[in-house]
């Protein structure tokens, strides 16, 4: 009998397994996983590779469409050094390019400070302006620059800053409030629900209506209440946001838990004399897995429009972070005069959506085949 | 019959299923045929194909299967009509009754919109002439109050009557053939002699062609013509009943014959010490009831019974479905609430919380009827083996608790190897044999068997019993015995009590009991288990006697 122990014992396909290997099957669900990860990626990573700070503001450079040719464009770069010249009381007489540099001759009737190359610095198209040469009477200045060429892939917003950067920026902020807040949501629904459920009878009712008391507060009402008592801050969207998603959950383990609780298996386990907590933790809990797994990629995108919502309200995020809520209330605001400001957050938001909903069925059909 | 014509030749019909896993051939090559007044039985295990064969004839496999060769009704191949064309046929020439009274009628509509439906649609008869047509026919199906009972939804009627409802149905076009696809499976015995009588009777009177699906070898002695064998997708043997019981030629068709459970149990010795007992038990549950409610009825499911169990003793609760054996069974364990006294070693239980009853459950173990519901999906064999020893000799480490579940999987002629697989993985009799292993971990002194071999093929049955005696007699255990079917309770149980409505009518050494039955009701129980016979309980049949309480 011990040497039959001691036979390395055949590996088992779980019912975990068995879903992972249905979901690979599913395109739309792989390439939903790949791009989702993709997403992710772009969104954590982009902003450090980016060249563009997210709050740098790029005063010529307001409401630029987007475009691969960089800024400033060889047209553009006679009105930067008009502009420059005028800020410092000068007048350009002549200029030239060469390569990557600028050079120009300025003249005024008074005396030129050497200093004023700062204000060729300023502009956002060239930088390390220098004195090159000065005329004896010192009325005459020549001075290189040179040329700083930007490129905004999506094009600038109102006040002059990367919509690029701008966009993976709030990514960040819209996925991590959707994941975090969804699995706070999911923590407190599972156990919840599973106790509520579980104990039954008495203690089931008083906290099921509890459950119905939270649903009954208005969902804006309660975060405009939050917001005028703590201020508005980060946190508190996951609080507003988890505190309210988290009663879909309850509701829904609830009554996985009170159909698994008939099932044989949980009275062979009270027979046994395994606790209550060991029955929830052994049985219930993870029997009720399946649907939560697929609530809750369907409910990240619920917390991700939430949020937008919030945001589009101005009561989300602030200036100058972002979320693609956020970008989108301003894109709203100037859909005339420049349509991609509401055009690429708007995409990268209904993407990840339908790629976490994909997901979300995918999850479902490999997780309970029968449906289908 | 001979002489007769046939009305469906099925030549070569395979029927594959596209699964994830690659295609799943169910029926291999197929070849039998059905003549009107004929019988024939198609018999085989579980998932041998016998009712997906059926199924591809009707039209109704699964979007993911598909069906070739040929099934001739009259001239007209069925497996090339286009859906339109094969409900002409289909509900009207060849009709189908289902295993499962309970959900194949509508709870929505009542049995006479049900009734008449078909028979608008495939007569033309008006309303009224449908109406007075379902009538008849559930006079024919013995319903008794026929017009009353038209308007009475599917809740309202018992198991039976439902299961005659859909005979009422399937009959109502004057069909050809009938498709029967086990549909006394889920009835009592008595109930099922007498629905196989009735099928019978019909099938003279309106010369059709029978096809019965079943397992029950019992019941295909008794009702067809001729027997198609099926082994995985195959028919490996047909011909005459009689030739078939008296003279199978196929391996297999020998050893479905000889899968009846044998032997027999000896009482143990004399002075051997009561284990448990249980005296005057009572159970009842209240249904309805609170705010709004009427005042809530008390359904009584255990009434005043006693019992006394040895050690080494089993004692077989037999009764019909609701006559309370499982909910005795659960009292006496403490999973229920219960008046009345109750000991076990001596030791009363009546007054012991949940945390006091602990300590003792390891002595009291129970297996259920569903190898499927009873094992936890998410465990491994091995975890839900050693479950029990998590809670009672905590201080084993993950390694002697693996080597224990090893050891109880090879007690129970499972190969330990496969502890780590999942129960989705196991066949039914290894699932119950694993709930068996979990059962016997703890090495207990009394095990509830409530219907542990119901859900399994004869075969697997036979084996199972065979492994529940030696552990008996291996371990001293001591065995509460719950079942309805009485062949398996004949080898099992050296003592029978036999339950109806809560109460024992009859109880009783094994042998006594089987041979001379005292009370009318073990009379009849015997007869429809043991010949399946019908025999009719004046003035009522035994399926109009269980009138729903609920109604009030």
């Amino acid at each position: 009998m011990t040497d039959l122990a001691v036979r390395t014992p055949v590996k088992g396909r779980s019912l975990w397994g068995d879903a992972w290997g249905r979901l690979r099957a599913n395109r739309a669900a792989v390439v939903s996983a790949v791009y989702l990860c993709v997403m992710i990626i772009a969104c954590v990573a982009g902003p450090w590779i980016s060249p563009h700070g997210f709050s740098t503001i790029y005063q010529d450079y307001v409401r630029v469409p987007p475009s691969f040719k960089p800024y400033p464009a060889d047209d553009t770069i006679e009105k930067s050094l008009e502009g420059a010249a005028s800020r410092a009381r000068v007048e350009i007489a002549e200029w030239r390019e060469e390569g990557e540099s600028v050079v120009a001759r300025v003249t005024s009737s008074k005396t030129i400070d050497e200093r004023i190359t700062r204000y060729f610095d300023r502009t956002s198209a060239f930088e390390n302006a220098t004195a090159e040469s000065r005329s004896p009477d010192g009325m005459q200045l020549t001075i290189r620059a040179q040329i700083e060429r930007h490129r905004f892939l999506f094009g600038t917003d109102n006040v002059g800053r990367d919509l690029l950067t701008r966009t993976l920026i709030a990514g960040r902020v819209s996925l991590a409030i959707g994941l975090l807040a969804g699995l706070v949501a999911v923590i407190i629904g599972v156990l919840y629900g599973a106790t509520s459920g579980f104990l039954g009878g008495r203690v089931d009712e008083v906290m099921m209506r509890i459950v119905d008391i939270l649903y009954s507060l208005p969902f804006i009402f309660f975060v405009i209440m939050l917001v005028v008592f703590f201020g508005r801050n980060f946190v508190l969207m996951f609080l507003a946001v988890g505190a309210v998603l988290w009663l879909d959950m309850a509701r829904i383990v609830r009554g996985q838990t009170l159909s698994i609780k008939r099932q044989e298996f949980v009275q062979a386990a009270d027979a046994l004399g395994v606790t209550q907590s060991g029955i929830l933790r052994r049985h219930i809990i993870p029997n009720t897995l399946g649907p939560v797994v697929v609530y809750m990629t369907l409910l990240v995108p619920q917390v991700i429009i939430l949020e937008s919502f919030l945001s589009f309200l101005g009561l989300g995020v602030q200036e100058p972070m972002s979320s693609w809520g956020v970008l989108i209330a301003h894109g709203a605001k100037n859909i005339g005069t420049a349509n991609w400001l509401l055009i690429f957050p708007s995409f990268f938001l209904t993407t990840t959506l339908f790629a976490l909903n994909f997901i979300g069925d995918g999850l479902r059909d490999a997780l309970d085949p029968k449906d289908r | 019959m001979p002489g007769e014509e046939a009305i469906l030749q099925v030549r070569n019909l395979s029927v594959r299923f596209r699964t994830m896993d690659g295609i799943v051939e169910a029926v291999r090559d197929a070849n039998f045929s059905v003549a009107a007044r004929e019988t024939v039985a198609i018999v085989g295990e579980s998932g041998s194909g016998k009712s997906q064969m059926m199924m591809a004839v009707m039209g109704l496999l699964a979007q993911n299967g598909y069906a070739q060769g040929l099934a001739d009704y009259r001239g007209v191949d069925l497996l090339k009509l286009t859906p339109r064309q094969l409900n002409h046929i289909r509900g009207r020439k060849i009709t189908m009754i289902f295993q499962e009274p309970m959900t194949s009628l509508d709870p929505l509509y009542t049995i006479g919109d049900q009734l008449t439906e078909p028979i608008i649609r495939h007569q033309a008869l008006s309303g009224g002439e449908a109406f007075d047509r379902a009538i008849e026919l559930l006079d024919l199906v013995r319903i008794p109050e026929a017009r009353r009972r038209m308007r009475s939804y599917p809740y309202e009627l018992s198991g039976g009557q439902r299961q005659r409802v859909m005979i009422a149905m399937a009959i109502a076009n004057n069909p050809d053939l009938l498709i029967a696809d086990e549909p006394t499976t889920a009835l009592d015995v008595t109930i099922q002699a007498e629905i196989l009588a009735l099928l019978e009777d019909l099938q003279k009177r309106l010369g059709m062609g029978l096809v019965f699906i079943t397992h029950d070898l019992g019941i295909v002695r008794r009702i067809a013509d001729r027997v198609c064998v099926m082994q995985s997708g195959k028919i490996v043997e047909q011909g005459a009943t009689e030739r078939i019981f008296t003279s199978p030629a196929h391996p297999y068709t020998r050893m479905l014959l000889e899968a009846e459970p044998e032997g027999r149990k000896q009482p143990p010795p004399k002075g051997s010490p009561t284990v448990l007992e249980g005296r005057r038990i009572r159970v009842s549950f209240s249904i309805g009831g609170g705010l709004l409610a009427p005042p809530p009825l008390e359904l009584r499911a255990v009434d005043d019974v006693s019992i006394s169990l040895r050690r080494g003793q089993t004692i077989g609760i037999v009764g019909e479905s609701g006559s309370g054996k499982s909910t005795l069974a659960r009292a006496l364990l403490k999973l229920l609430p219960s008046e009345g006294i109750i000991r076990f070693a001596g030791r009363d239980l009546a007054d012991l919380d949940r945390a006091a009853m602990r300590p003792l459950r390891r002595e009291l173990q129970i297996v259920f009827q569903d190898p499927f519901g009873s094992l936890s999906p998410r465990l491994t064999a091995g975890q839900i083996v050693s479950e029990g020893l998590l809670v009672h000799e905590p201080s084993l480490s993950a390694a002697d608790r693996d080597r224990r579940a090893a050891q109880a999987l090879a007690e129970v002629q499972l190969d330990p190897s496969l502890r780590n697989r999942y129960p989705h993985e196991f066949s039914g009799g290894q699932r119950q044999r694993i709930a068996i292993a979990r059962a016997i971990i703890l090495k207990p002194k009394v095990v509830v068997l409530d219907e542990p071999t119901s859900a399994l093929d004869r075969q697997v049955q036979k084996q199972i019993v065979a492994l529940l005696r030696d552990l008996q007699d291996a371990h001293e255990l001591s065995y509460l015995f719950i079942s309805h079917d009485l062949k398996v309770v004949h080898a099992m149980a050296d003592h029978v009590i036999v339950m109806k409505d809560g109460k024992v009518v009859e109880e009783g050494d094994t042998q006594r009991i089987f041979d001379e039955p005292h009370h009318p009701y073990t009379m009849r129980l015997m007869a429809a288990a043991l010949s399946g016979e019908a025999v009719p309980d004046t003035p009522q049949s035994a399926d109009e006697t269980r009138t729903f309480p609920l109604t009030r």
